[in-house]
Formats: structure tokens, C-alpha cells, sequence
């Protein structure tokens, strides 16, 4: 999976759970970017981006994420 | 939009909460506000989430209260003016075994101490519910207790008094007395939606690590259906009737082709047995209140000796309204509905075939249609649908039935209905009429041995017959085959003309009755004309011989456009049509690969 790749299903995965088509997120996008992402959408968030892709992030990494570039590092990372 | 019907996705409709509400709120259905107080022994956000998009489904539009974290105690004991500023009209009390985990025996305590922790853990509780209901007097719902996720004393847990097994079950039990003392008290059975889920499964840890929510993210939609199921059935919002289909739902068969000795009910078999208990657990839904009535395709003498079959359970007097006719279903539900005075809203459907599922979702406003397959999930289907939540019971309930039904027989409503040739087209119908190859010769014999109602001669043949029909010379041999949207229907159709001159003599015609009103007839017709005329034929012959079964198509010829030339008294008819001019009538599937026409 290229990096392109990653963010194209990420992306959906936002579009999805923000209800919101116009969402473009790229690495340094971070919850300050994105108006209803507060801590109870990134429940649904992080349980919707495990699923698409497969992984299931540490409760560590859940809470040390900074932005959407630290994300996609940890799935490219287990999807090897 | 996404499934809310069991069995539905958990984790689809979590992750699209956002998108479901706003089609909800769009759809434009009126609803009435309830104000619901949440009060949490854990995070309750996405609770209320998955709630309001199932109670918008329900017609109910619900406003929350939500306690702040974990204080559902210190809300209900001390007040707080936020609460008392909300005046909810229904307290919802979101507890779960991480709640009861301070309370639990000690190991090698003794039985008086332990008698002491459960005193508190209940204690604690039941004061609860008598504040909030001195102080709000509105329902109020309460969960009960999942299992917890370890077993420290493995087996033992389960019995020895220290056990936390026990312990729950003890905490259940004394929810469930209180529950059956009180009038506006229910309990929320998460013991049960927990195990149908499975633990292991249920239970996350890492969820309540870091979220503090009692269970995994999508086991959430499954704990807020069945909160939602108690909640609309206190605001009337239940179905009152389920309209079930007779054949494969009732019993196996088909009552129509197979007679009322080859249908399967009762217990010779597993399939008689499996329709059988599907019969007596609708029993006992009727024996609770819930009415029942049929729509089914069939006449209406096959569909009463199919309900007077001696192994069966249900009996014809037990439903308010029989509809067994050849009518689309979407139309006698809705007369149905009409004749009982109901709207047709309140009304579950039952039916094995998913193209009269999809018909009657399409055109039935806010019809409950659950998709019952395989027979042996029936009851678990309708079961965990909630449909007619049995949260209080009346003797109104138990007696409805025998309302509804005189009001059934005062009115008979007649009632135009959609479009019907668009719900054809959007079938999206492919056909496949050709002479019978190979593969198809038994399937086409046993068709001709199979075949009572839409059947013009019930003409039978061997499979010797067939295969001289098909290659000899001398006759006209097509199969029809039907696939839809929905899936491949097999080979549906057969039709034999004998080649006598410029003259076509229809031997054999005819069609199951799964694919009846699709135009697959008509189809046929189209077929049969175009090869006559390649062949020299100016004239086919079309012959009626009537049947206790085949009443249906006694009129077939004339609808086809055919003229009648001779009657008997025994009610054979003849029929002719010159094919000189002869115009294509089916206009809905797609044969052979062409065009509609």
C-alpha cells in the first residue's frame, strides 16, 4: 500500500464518520482542523480507521496520537 | 439507507451515526419529542447517539439529558438543578458490572457478609428508583447486570456464596422482583442482549480503559436497540399485526403444487418440525395480543386446507383477515390494513421471498419488513426485532384480537395503488426463452409434473417426451428462465405447440408461480409468436382444460389477446390467435440478452 493509498482510505474513513464529503486530510491535519472532531468522535473515529484497515492501535498510541501523519505511520506500519 | 432491521451491523451503523440521523431527520416523518434522562455509570454519548437514530426510526424524537460521568448516584440522591430544569419524561438508569465491582464479596467472607454487600449494592438502587420516582413520577428503566469477564473461582463462581457470578445473578433477580412490584418500572435485560452477543465479545477492556464505556464500540447499536425497544413500546409505538405469508413461511412447500399431504408441517421430518415451531411460537404471540393475517398467493381453498392441515397449529379462525389471491401484496396489506382500521404502519411482514419483501418495503409506508431467512431463524428474526415488546400487558391486549376481527368483516376497502409497471422495471428483469437444451431436460420434465396452477392442460411428460419435443421436427419447445435483482429464479417456464399445417397447437403451457405478475408470460407469448412466424405459422391454438388448481389462468388466452372458438360444458375452451400483426407485449424484461421492446 502507497502512501497515496493510505490516505485515500483515510480519507474516506473521515468523509464517513464527519458525515461531511468536503474533509481533505492530510499528514499535519490535526483535530483542531476538523470542526467536530472532539474527543467523543475520536472513539468512532479510531474504531472505524481499525476496522478499515485491519489493526487495532495500543491503548497508548490511542491516547498519544498527534496528528493524522502519526496515524497513518502506525497503519503503514502494521500492514506490512 | 442502512439496515436498523435484526440482524443489522453494529459496527455499519456506528461509524455512519452521523449520516443515518441526518436521512432520519430528512426523511420528513412527523414524530413526537420525549425527554430522556440518561443517567450513566459509565460514558453515555454514544448510547444516546445510537438511541436517538433507532427511536427516529420508531417516530420518536428524543432530547437528552446525560448525567456528567459516572454520577448517576450522586444525580438521582442530591439533585441536581440541571436535571430538575430538564423535566424528563422518562429516566433511563445506565449502569453496568464495572458499577457493581466496590460491592463485591470479599473471598472468605461469610455469608452474613456478604448478605451486608449485597444489602448495600441493592440498597443503593432501590433508593434511587423510590427518589426518582417521588420526585419525577415517570417510567423509569433500569439495566441489569452482564455477566463479568473473569471467573476467579472458575465453575465455583457461579454457586459459592463469595462468587461474583452469583452475585450478579442474586443483583439480577432482586431487580426483577422490584421490576414485577412496580408499575412504571423496567428493566433493560442486558444479562440476555450481552449473551446473545457473546462476552467475549461484548466486553472490551480497552474500551472502558480508555473511554469508559461498559462495553465494545459495536456491541453500543445492540445495547440501544433493545433500550429503544421498551422506550417506543411505552409511547405506543409497537406493531400490532403480523400479515404472514403461507407458503415456505408457514409451512414448507407449496401448498398450491405439492396438495395440502405434500406440504411439510408437523413433525415427520426436520422441516416439518422447524415450521412447526414457527407456527406455535406465532401462537403465542397471538395468545399476547399480537393479530394476525395472511398474504398470501394462492386460492383461497389451498391457502384454508394449507391452515387445516391436521399437524398444523395455527387454524384459519385464529387470523382477522385472510388474503389468499393472486393480487399484488402490496395492495392487500394495504386493504388489510384499511378493513381493520389500522394503519398499516403497525404492521409486521412476514414473508421467505425476498422480491415480495422488496415490493412491499417499497410501496407499503413504514411496513416492518424483516428478512426471514433461513426458515430455523424465523423466531430469532421476528424475536429480536422487538416488533411487539411485551412491556405491558393488558387484558385490551389479550382481547384485541377478537375486536379487530368483527371490525375486519364490517369493512371492505378497495384501494388503487402505485405504479406498478415501475416496480417491475426496477427489478431490472433478464429473461432467457430458448428450445430446451440438454442440461434443462429434467428440469423441465419435473417441471410438468410439478405444475398445478399456472398450468393450462396439466399436460404430463416423461423425460423421453421431452426430449422428442424438443428435437422431432415437429413442435414449437421453449423454456423460460428469470433472473432478477434479487437473484436467478431457475428455469420458471415451459411451453409445447404441436406444428399441424400453418396451425400451432398449444399442448403445454406453463409457469411457476414464483414468478407470477413479473410479465413473464407475456414474454413467453412474444417467443412463441416469433418462432411460429420463422416457421410459416399463421395461427396458434391455445387450450384451456380447468382443474381444482388452475382455475387462475382460465382467462389466460384472453388476456393474451387471444379470441375463444369453442366452449364446452365441462369448461374447456379453445382460443385462437392469427400471428399477422401480432404486437410484443412484454415490455419489463430483457430477453436473450436484447433490448425492452
Amino acid at each position: 500500500m502507497t502512501e497515496a493509498e493510505l490516505f485515500t482510505r483515510l480519507n474516506k474513513i473521515f468523509r464517513k464518520v464527519f458525515d461531511d464529503s468536503s474533509i481533505t486530510v492530510t499528514r499535519r491535519t490535526t483535530a483542531k482542523d476538523i470542526e467536530d472532531w472532539d474527543s467523543l468522535e475520536h472513539i468512532t473515529l479510531i474504531g472505524a480507521v481499525e476496522r478499515e484497515f485491519k489493526v487495532k492501535f495500543t491503548m497508548k498510541e490511542v491516547s498519544s496520537m498527534k496528528n493524522v501523519g502519526e496515524m497513518a505511520d502506525l497503519i503503514a506500519a502494521r500492514a506490512k | 439507507m442502512i439496515s436498523l432491521t435484526y440482524p443489522f451491523d453494529g459496527k455499519e451503523l456506528f461509524e455512519n451515526k452521523r449520516s443515518l440521523r441526518r436521512e432520519l431527520l430528512a426523511d420528513g416523518s412527523k414524530r413526537m419529542t420525549k425527554r430522556i434522562a440518561v443517567l450513566g455509570g459509565s460514558t453515555t454519548n454514544d448510547f444516546c447517539k445510537m438511541m436517538e437514530i433507532f427511536l427516529l426510526d420508531m417516530g420518536i424524537a428524543p432530547v437528552f439529558y446525560q448525567s456528567e460521568y459516572g454520577q448517576y448516584a450522586e444525580d438521582a440522591m442530591f439533585g441536581n438543578p440541571e436535571l430538575d430544569a430538564f423535566e424528563p419524561d422518562l429516566i433511563y438508569i445506565h449502569t453496568s458490572f464495572r458499577n457493581l465491582v466496590k460491592f463485591l464479596p470479599k473471598r472468605g467472607e461469610t455469608a452474613e457478609g456478604v448478605d451486608a454487600r449485597f444489602g448495600e449494592a441493592y440498597g443503593q438502587f432501590e433508593a434511587i428508583w423510590k427518589r426518582l420516582k417521588e420526585k419525577f413520577r415517570c417510567p423509569i428503566i433500569q439495566n441489569n447486570f452482564e455477566f463479568p469477564g473473569y471467573r476467579l473461582l472458575g465453575n465455583r463462581d457461579a454457586w459459592d456464596i463469595s462468587g461474583a457470578t452469583r452475585f450478579v445473578n442474586r443483583m439480577n433477580m432482586a431487580f426483577a422482583d422490584y421490576a414485577a412490584a412496580e408499575d412504571t418500572f423496567y428493566i433493560n435485560d442486558i444479562q440476555f442482549v450481552s449473551a446473545c452477543y457473546g462476552l467475549d465479545k461484548w466486553l472490551d477492556d480497552s474500551v472502558w480503559y480508555l473511554y469508559k464505556y461498559p462495553c465494545a464500540l459495536e456491541a453500543i447499536p445492540h445495547w440501544a436497540f433493545n433500550t429503544v425497544k421498551i422506550i417506543k413500546s411505552l409511547y405506543g409505538k409497537n406493531k400490532k399485526v403480523l400479515a404472514l405469508d403461507l407458503d415456505n413461511t408457514l409451512w414448507g412447500g407449496v401448498v398450491g403444487d405439492d396438495g395440502v399431504d405434500g406440504i411439510e408441517i408437523g413433525s415427520e421430518n426436520a422441516t416439518a418440525e422447524c415450521f412447526k415451531a414457527f407456527q406455535t411460537y406465532v401462537k403465542e404471540q397471538k395468545q399476547l395480543g399480537v393479530m394476525l393475517t395472511v398474504a398470501s398467493k394462492n386460492d383461497l381453498q389451498n391457502a384454508l386446507d394449507g391452515l387445516n392441515h391436521p399437524d398444523g397449529v395455527l387454524r384459519p379462525e385464529e387470523f382477522i383477515v385472510i388474503k389468499a389471491d393472486w393480487e399484488n401484496k402490496d395492495r392487500n396489506l394495504m386493504q388489510t390494513a384499511a378493513e381493520m382500521n389500522l394503519g398499516v404502519d403497525s404492521f409486521v411482514f412476514a414473508d421467505d421471498n425476498p422480491t415480495e419483501r422488496a415490493l412491499v418495503k417499497a410501496n407499503v409506508p413504514g411496513i416492518a419488513v424483516p428478512e426471514m431467512d433461513p426458515p430455523h431463524d424465523y423466531i430469532r428474526i421476528l424475536d429480536r426485532n422487538g416488533y411487539f415488546e411485551a412491556t405491558v400487558i393488558s387484558e385490551d391486549d389479550i382481547k384485541r384480537n377478537e375486536m379487530y376481527k368483527a371490525n375486519a368483516e364490517r369493512a371492505q376497502a378497495e384501494l388503487s395503488f402505485g405504479d406498478y409497471t415501475e416496480y417491475l422495471l426496477s427489478l431490472n428483469m433478464q429473461g432467457e426463452i430458448l428450445p430446451f437444451p440438454e442440461v434443462y431436460m429434467s428440469r423441465i420434465t419435473q417441471l410438468t409434473n410439478k405444475s398445478n396452477q399456472f398450468n393450462l392442460t396439466t399436460r404430463r411428460y416423461t423425460e423421453d417426451e421431452i426430449r422428442a419435443a424438443a428435437s422431432d421436427g415437429e413442435h414449437i419447445a421453449l423454456y423460460g428462465k428469470l433472473v432478477d435483482r434479487f437473484g436467478d429464479n431457475g428455469v420458471v417456464s415451459v411451453v409445447i405447440g404441436k406444428k399441424e399445417g400453418e396451425d400451432l397447437h398449444m399442448e403445454l403451457w406453463l409457469m411457476s408461480c414464483r414468478v407470477l405478475k413479473k410479465d413473464m408470460e407475456f414474454a413467453m407469448l412474444d417467443q412463441v409468436v416469433a418462432k411460429a412466424k420463422e416457421q410459416g405459422i399463421e395461427r396458434i391454438v391455445g387450450y384451456y382444460y380447468p382443474t381444482a388448481k388452475n382455475n387462475m389462468v382460465r382467462e389466460l388466452y384472453g388476456k393474451f389477446g387471444f379470441t375463444k372458438i369453442r366452449e364446452d360444458e365441462e369448461g374447456n375452451t379453445v382460443w385462437e390467435l392469427l400471428t399477422e400483426g401480432y404486437q410484443k407485449q412484454n415490455h419489463v424484461i430483457r430477453i436473450n440478452g436484447g433490448e425492452l421492446s
